[in-house]
């Protein structure tokens, strides 16, 4: 056990200590520290309102659009703190991906949706570039061979599951070293859910992947480490498999076997 | 079931103290009764339709009756022969740059009256007024071939001639006029004089010309000013501004500016623009610039209304790829919010093109008799035309104030057809 904690914090991607998470007077999170790696999916789990999205957000900083949010502790990317003044915000969050719970695909054709995020980076060198990316990025998320051919269909006219690809494939297209998925699969019919969870163990280890989810059966499929999360702390957190045999604390088991949440 | 006294029924088909069988006579007549209401409801509201829709029909009735007559105008023919009444003047003298000026030396007011008074007799003042000679003038400046002719021009007759051809008036001219019919020295025709000229003293010789001029140089002035400032301070409100006091009072302040009545913009306008900064007096600039003023708070309200209504998961999505804020106000939350924007504009618009009283404070009620040449020449605009020619005392005003009415229709359709035109270019992208 001992060694493997220091074997994972040697490729540890991201992380945080004692991160603190206020709402003006109301705190969200308390002393949350935590180690996210490339070669495994982490998962968050927790009853509602239990502060895992909350905590996700911190970590591409995506609650800097909540005035009255605040953060406390330190969260690093590579070493680097990302509430530093130094820490550009835009690039932060093309290096720490998220797709979001409702897809929300831009309102414009399947190719612009991709091209956009490699467009406003400066990413592709050309046209031609530029429609490599799109293909690859749509590849990568599984989607290719079903749009290939109305890539400048409207992306909203998808369907739900092919709209949550699209996100996928649209974080992808910057070439993220995090994606962060808030709870992606919660609006999607079983089959399309299936077809997410088939991607996120594709991507696994080519990018760090941290996924909210209240369906603890989707942690124990999708995810190698899994942090639970129970009223704005970590209870906590360890690999997958063992979490959901054997549980460390009282409130973890009560959790896994349905005693609440 | 059927009797709601029953105790038996009452402890297992009620919940209240009325009977629930769905089928029973009162419920029947419950249903009637709605469907009454939802009948009585249905003919309101289409007897609405129907009056709203009648009075439209009236006033288009009433305008489009009145002002097709301003559209027609009656000349008289008069034969001249220019060649011996010039003493033989060639064409090529009133060729060239020098033109107007050659044929002041002409006197070619005294060739044609004295035409009128061969002709016409005594009759002349009742058929012509004193300026029915610059026809002529007009016609050898474009075919200067006429001065060696000896031939007949047609002028533009006095209003009241021009009424007796169209509908009563004195008995007088009804005579004059149905004589000169008679003899064929009338004829009616397009009035093209008023699509081209400006204001006058003789309602024959009118034209909305320069009104028309002067409105579409304010409304552009007003378009350029209100549209961007009052997009940007839309957007900054919505997307930038921290939500405090002073964001709060400067809310509440637009808000106040969009229902301020608009003579008070004409007010302000002569203080600041006219008083303080000195700049031209009547001018199509100021007028803009008053109406822009009115014209803002309009659009800054539709425009947070239509920016709040940008779903904020687009945002996200686009902070989320690494947009940053002014990439995601200009490449997802604008052109989302467009339509709504321009739904605003339109309205503020149009409320612009019919603005009178806060133009008459600038000085925008100048009588004009040539078109604005540009920003500050003095310049009137469409309603007030309307509102001085409907303050004249010569009853030929009357059909040319209609005919100005149609004018302004066609002018504020127009423009909002190309608005709605725009509009739905840009909803198609959604």
């Amino acid at each position: 056990m001992n060694t493997e904690t220091t074997n994972i914090a040697s490729s540890n991607k991201m992380t945080t200590r004692n991160v603190d998470v206020f709402y003006g007077e109301k705190q969200a999170i308390n002393g949350v520290s935590i180690d996210i790696d490339m070669e495994n999916v982490t998962a968050f789990i927790g009853p509602s309102g239990c502060g895992k999205s909350t905590f996700l957000r911190t970590m591409n900083r995506m609650n800097d659009t909540i005035p009255s949010c605040r953060v406390t502790g330190e969260i690093t990317l590579d070493g680097e703190d990302i509430y530093a003044p130094s820490m550009d915000v835009v690039q932060l969050r093309a290096r720490v991906g998220m797709v979001f719970q409702k897809p929300n695909p831009f309102p414009k054709s399947i190719y612009d949706n991709i091209a956009y995020g490699p467009r406003i980076h400066g990413l592709a060198s050309g046209k031609d570039e530029l429609d490599q990316i799109v293909e690859k990025s749509l590849q990568r998320a599984g989607l290719w061979n079903e749009v290939k051919d109305r890539l400048n269909e409207s992306g909203t006219a998808l369907s739900g599951g092919q709209q949550q690809r699209l996100c996928i494939a649209r974080a992808i297209a910057v070439d993220p070293e995090v994606i962060l998925m808030d709870e992606p699969c919660s609006a999607l019919d079983p089959i399309a859910t299936a077809k997410i969870e088939e991607l996120i163990h594709e991507l696994r280890g080519k990018y760090a992947i941290v996924i909210v989810t209240h369906n603890m059966q989707q942690a124990a499929r999708v995810s190698q480490r899994t942090a639970f999360f129970h009223l704005g702390t970590m209870v906590e957190y360890g690999d997958t498999s063992e979490m959901f045999t054997n549980p460390q604390e009282e409130r973890t088991r009560d959790y896994i076997t349905g005693r609440y949440g | 079931m059927n009797n709601p006294a029953s105790p038996a029924s009452s402890e297992t088909a009620m919940i209240g103290s009325r009977s629930t069988d769905w089928h029973g006579e009162a419920m029947q007549k419950r249903i009637a009764r709605r469907y009454a209401a939802e009948r009585r409801f249905k003919y309101l509201g289409l007897s609405a339709i129907v009056i709203s829709s009648l009075f439209l029909a009236f006033l288009l009735f009433v305008m489009i009756g009145n002002g097709i007559k301003g559209f027609s105008t009656t000349q008289v023919a008069v034969p001249i022969d220019f060649a011996s009444a010039t003493g033989g003047a060639s064409p090529d003298q009133i060729r060239g740059e020098d033109a107007e000026r050659a044929l002041n030396s002409l006197d070619i007011s005294g060739i044609v009256n004295t035409a009128i008074e061969i002709e016409y007799g005594a009759d002349a003042a009742d058929i012509f007024t004193e300026n029915s000679w610059t026809d002529v003038r007009d016609a050898l400046l474009s075919n200067p071939d006429m001065i060696g002719e000896n031939t007949t021009v047609w002028l533009t007759a006095k209003s009241e001639i021009d009424r007796a051809a169209k509908d009563d008036t004195d008995e007088k001219f009804e005579a004059l006029y149905a004589k000169l019919k008679d003899a064929g020295k009338a004829q009616s025709g397009f009035n093209w004089g008023f699509l081209t000229g400006a204001d006058g003293t003789d309602p024959a010789r009118v034209g909305i010309w320069g009104a028309l001029k002067g409105s579409i140089i304010t409304m552009l002035v007003t378009l350029a000013l209100a549209f961007p400032v009052g997009v940007l301070a839309a957007v900054y409100l919505e997307e930038y501004a921290p939500s405090n006091r002073i964001t709060d009072f400067i809310e509440v302040s637009i808000n106040n500016l969009a229902a301020v009545p608009s003579i008070i913009f004409g007010l302000l306008g002569l203080v600041v623009f006219l008083s303080w900064l000195e700049l031209p007096r009547s001018s199509a600039l100021v007028g803009g610039l008053v109406l822009a003023l009115m014209t803002m708070p309009v659009i800054v309200i539709a425009g947070r209304n239509s920016i709040k209504s940008v779903p904020p998961s687009i945002r996200e999505a686009a902070l989320g790829v690494g947009a940053s804020p002014v990439q995601v106000v200009f490449h997802h939350v604008l052109p989302l919010a467009l339509p709504g924007i321009m739904t605003g504009t339109i309205i503020g618009m149009a409320r612009a093109l019919g603005e009178t009283a806060p133009l008459l404070m600038i000085g925008m009620r100048a009588f004009l008799t040539s078109p604005p040449q540009g920003l500050t020449d003095p310049s009137t605009v469409l309603p007030v035309q309307i509102y001085l020619w409907s303050d004249e005392v010569n009853r030929g005003f009357v059909e040319k104030t209609s005919a100005a009415i149609i004018v302004l229709l066609i002018f504020l359709l127009t423009m909002n057809a190309f608005a709605i035109y725009l509009r739905n270019r840009f909803e198609t992208r959604w």
